[in-house]
């Protein structure tokens, strides 16, 4: 048989897709739908704390830090609850990572606050002597981008159902009453902070990056 | 049939990517250089704002060596094996010759818009899959291009049987083009929402089951651009440079199908201990172990070929480079297994031994086997000698040097970091504070920056080597049989 497949490239090429195909509906298939499921008490985002994930993302924080706490007691002990799938529900893209250069990042929300994570994030060494971290000033410069995080939010909610304005759930509306939201959750975290230019820009209504990526930070829990 | 000296082979495309292979080679591997003394030495992340920190650039590296450096690679020595192999000539249908021009140059285009989007931060953050649709896109179309090459090029072979490295490249093709298109799956949201960035999009899966779907696609990523295609080169050009047949070509044939089954089960390697059902995990784990099989099938067939003929390693560095890549290609593929057991894999996952595992496969496998490959084709698509046998002697060792200064210090920091990360003292309490286990590192993260900084110079002295022998080295009448000549 194989003799006559090294004749026959066609039905070579479709002996090769079938072998390896299978293999990818087997292991992927069976339990979509469970792991897809919601825990109880799991929200989807804010759009101030998407466009914080986004910016995330943007900078690749998950090049150094897992947000994947594994059932040991060496990890609970240090992050806190191990993850649980239906915690990861309403996460496009999942952002486990794969290296933990840094901490795990997945309840740092339970354990750091605005006021810390503002001057980390300045300048890691001046909170954590030794850190590698990169210095991410540049946060307190850009503003965010609220539509992108607001077309996300919008595009999650008519394509894949994700609750939003649902009982219980984070309102989304239209793009004013969001925007009006997201300026009033990033009121809340501009009063914990102290950096002068970054209030003096919210006065105007311009939130900036540091502003979302906090509200993303205190999100983890 | 005809005899295959009368045959004109024309490798003007092949040319223009090996000339591609190089120059992203230089691009990913500085990179490579550049974020690992960011990790030794963190201020040099500030040195261009935004756009040079690691978390920028540590993708820019994956996806330049990836595909820049090693497809390009790949496509080098299929527009070179293929006519050869398939005896016909690509002269023969201006069809065929646009095609494998306009591939590359889509292909080119491509590059260039990955290069600037991951700099300015546009990426979907999954690994080896960060681009925006916009690419996704384009790179689909460069693939079909490469797909129409290559059934093109069958379609009109003279030589009925295919060669054992047509079936790794048909592979090749195949792999990387279901897994790309099911793992890039993903919704633009700006033609949804009618706001917001326009090449923005979000993934179609969500938490488990995306980090399911993307480790289907990034185990297998590594298979069929950093294993199969490596071993269509080894296949051709080890028998090739030494004038020994292959080996055994039952154990190749079996090699190959075993390769295919097993490789697609092994994903699940990537997410132990995680959320993704249990059986899952516990394939992943088992079909990694059965892995070593197929792989060292290839490896073994390879090192085989040299039997009875190994004062060659003495005379020919080329042989050098293909012997130490299959024997790092072992290496791997027994690390890989013994990295995916559970409970190896707890202690693991996570830390540098990760990077290590990948490094010593693609610095010692991926890289060398890309080196000699192109080393060799040179004299037959210049017509001229290599320019400097002495010069490849000393890349090769200090290469060599390189890789051994990686995955040695990898390993131990690897292990030192997961040991101090699960410490606890005699009352059960966690023994180092995080910040204890990143300190710790600097030793071993400055030696793997060195050990990479010789395997970089060493890509500096190919670069060199290849561009005398097109420009300035002495022509030669006839193409030589085996061993390429060299000065
Ligand atoms: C080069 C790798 C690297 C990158 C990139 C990186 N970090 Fe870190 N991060 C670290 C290290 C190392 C630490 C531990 C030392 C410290 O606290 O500064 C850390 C600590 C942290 C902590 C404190 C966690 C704790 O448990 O104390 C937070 C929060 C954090 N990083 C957020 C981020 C965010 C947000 C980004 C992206 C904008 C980011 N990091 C990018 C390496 C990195
Ligand atoms: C000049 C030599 C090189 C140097 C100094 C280098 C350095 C690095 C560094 C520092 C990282 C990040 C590791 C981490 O996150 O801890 C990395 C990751 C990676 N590199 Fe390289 N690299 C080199 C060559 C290559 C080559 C030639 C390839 C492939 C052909 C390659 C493939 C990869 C891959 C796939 C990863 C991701 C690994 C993971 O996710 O664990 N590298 N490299």
């Amino acid at each position: 048989m194989f003799h006559w497949l090294e004749k026959n490239p066609f039905f070579f090429a479709v002996g090769v897709f079938v072998v390896i195909a299978y293999a990818g509906i087997v292991t992927v298939v069976p339990d979509f739908m469970e792991s897809a499921r919601p825990l109880k008490g799991v929200k989807p985002y804010t759009t101030l704390q998407l466009a914080g994930r986004q910016i995330y993302i943007e900078n690749d924080c998950n090049a150094c830090h897992s947000q994947l706490i594994r059932p040991f007691k060496s990890e609970t002990d240090r992050y806190g609850k191990y993850s649980l799938s239906g915690e990861y529900a309403y996460d496009r893209p999942f952002l486990w990572g794969s290296r933990r250069i840094g901490p795990d990042l997945h309840r740092v929300g339970n354990y750091r606050t605005t006021d810390w994570n503002e001057n980390h994030m300045l300048d890691p060494e001046s909170v954590v002597p030794g850190s590698i971290m990169p210095k991410y000033g540049f946060m307190f410069d850009k503003s965010m981008d609220f539509d992108t995080a607001y077309a996300e939010a919008y595009t999650v909610k008519k394509v894949f159902n994700v609750p939003y304005d649902k009982p219980g759930m984070p309102k989304l509306g239209t793009y004013e009453e969001a925007k009006k939201a997201a300026i009033k959750e990033a009121g809340a975290i501009v009063a914990d902070m102290k950096d002068q230019a970054v209030k003096d820009a919210y006065k105007k209504g311009d939130i900036k990056e540091i502003v979302a990526i906090i509200a993303y930070l205190n999100s983890l829990k | 049939m005809q005899s295959s000296n009368a045959i004109n082979y024309d490798y003007t495309v092949a040319k223009y990517f090996t000339v591609a292979t190089i120059v992203l080679g230089i691009v990913g591997m500085s990179v490579g250089v550049i974020i690992a003394f960011q990790l030794a030495f963190p201020e040099l992340n500030n040195l261009a704002g935004e756009y040079g920190n690691f978390g920028r650039l540590r993708p820019l590296h994956t996806d330049a060596v990836a595909f820049g450096f090693t497809v390009s690679g790949i496509m080098a020595t299929w527009y070179y094996i293929g006519q050869r192999v398939l005896k016909v000539s690509m002269a023969e249908s201006k069809f065929l010759m646009f095609i494998g021009k306009l591939q590359f140059w889509l292909y080119i285009v491509t590059v260039a818009a990955v290069v600037v989007s991951l700099i300015m931060g546009i990426t979907t953050s999954k690994e080896y899959a960060e681009f925006e649709w916009p690419i996704d896109i384009a790179i689909v179309v460069v693939w079909v291009l490469w797909g129409i090459s290559i059934f093109g090029l069958i379609g009109i072979r003279r030589e009925k049987v295919l060669y054992i490295s047509i079936w790794y490249y048909i592979a090749t093709f195949l792999g990387i083009a279901m897994l790309y298109l099911f793992n890039n799956m993903e919704v633009p949201t700006y033609f949804v929402a009618g706001v917001g960035k326009w090449y923005h999009s979000v993934s179609m899966y969500a938490g488990s089951n995306d980090a399911m779907v993307q480790w289907w696609y990034g185990h297998n990523a590594v298979a069929f651009a950093f294993t199969v295609p490596i071993i269509a080169m080894i296949y051709y050009f080890l028998p090739k440079e030494s004038g020994q047949p292959v080996f055994s070509y039952k154990l190749s044939l079996l090699s190959f199908w075993g390769l295919m089954f097993v490789y697609l089960w092994a994903g699940g390697h990537h997410l132990l201990y995680s959320t993704v059902p249990d059986w899952v995990q516990t394939m992943g784990s088992i079909f990694s172990v059965v892995l070593i099989l197929p792989s060292w099938g290839s490896a073994i067939n390879m090192l085989l070929t040299m039997k009875g003929e190994w004062g060659q390693l003495k005379e020919n560095p080329l042989v050098k480079f293909y012997v130490l890549a299959s024997t790092f290609y072992m290496l791997s593929t027994l690390e890989g297994p013994i990295q995916a057991i559970k409970s190896v894999n707890a202690l693991a996952h996570f830390t540098d031994w990760i990077p290590g595992h990948v490094h010593d496969g693609t610095l010692g496998w991926v890289g060398f086997m890309i080196i000699g490959a192109l080393f060799h084709m040179a004299p037959r698509m210049f017509k001229k000698e290599i320019f400097s046998k002495k010069l490849i002697e000393s890349q090769f060792w200090l290469q060599t040097t390189g890789i051994v200064l990686y995955f040695s210090s990898m390993w131990i920091a690897g292990i030192t970091q997961g040991m101090m990360w699960r410490a606890t003292d005699q009352y059960g309490n966690l023994t180092y504070s995080f910040i204890d286990t990143v300190e710790v590192l600097h030793p071993y993260w400055t030696l793997r920056a060195v050990g990479g900084l010789f395997y970089l110079i060493g890509v500096f002295m190919w670069a060199y080597n290849m561009y005398k022998t097109a420009t300035s080295s002495r022509a030669i009448e006839k193409e030589p049989q085996y061993a390429s000549p060299m000065a």
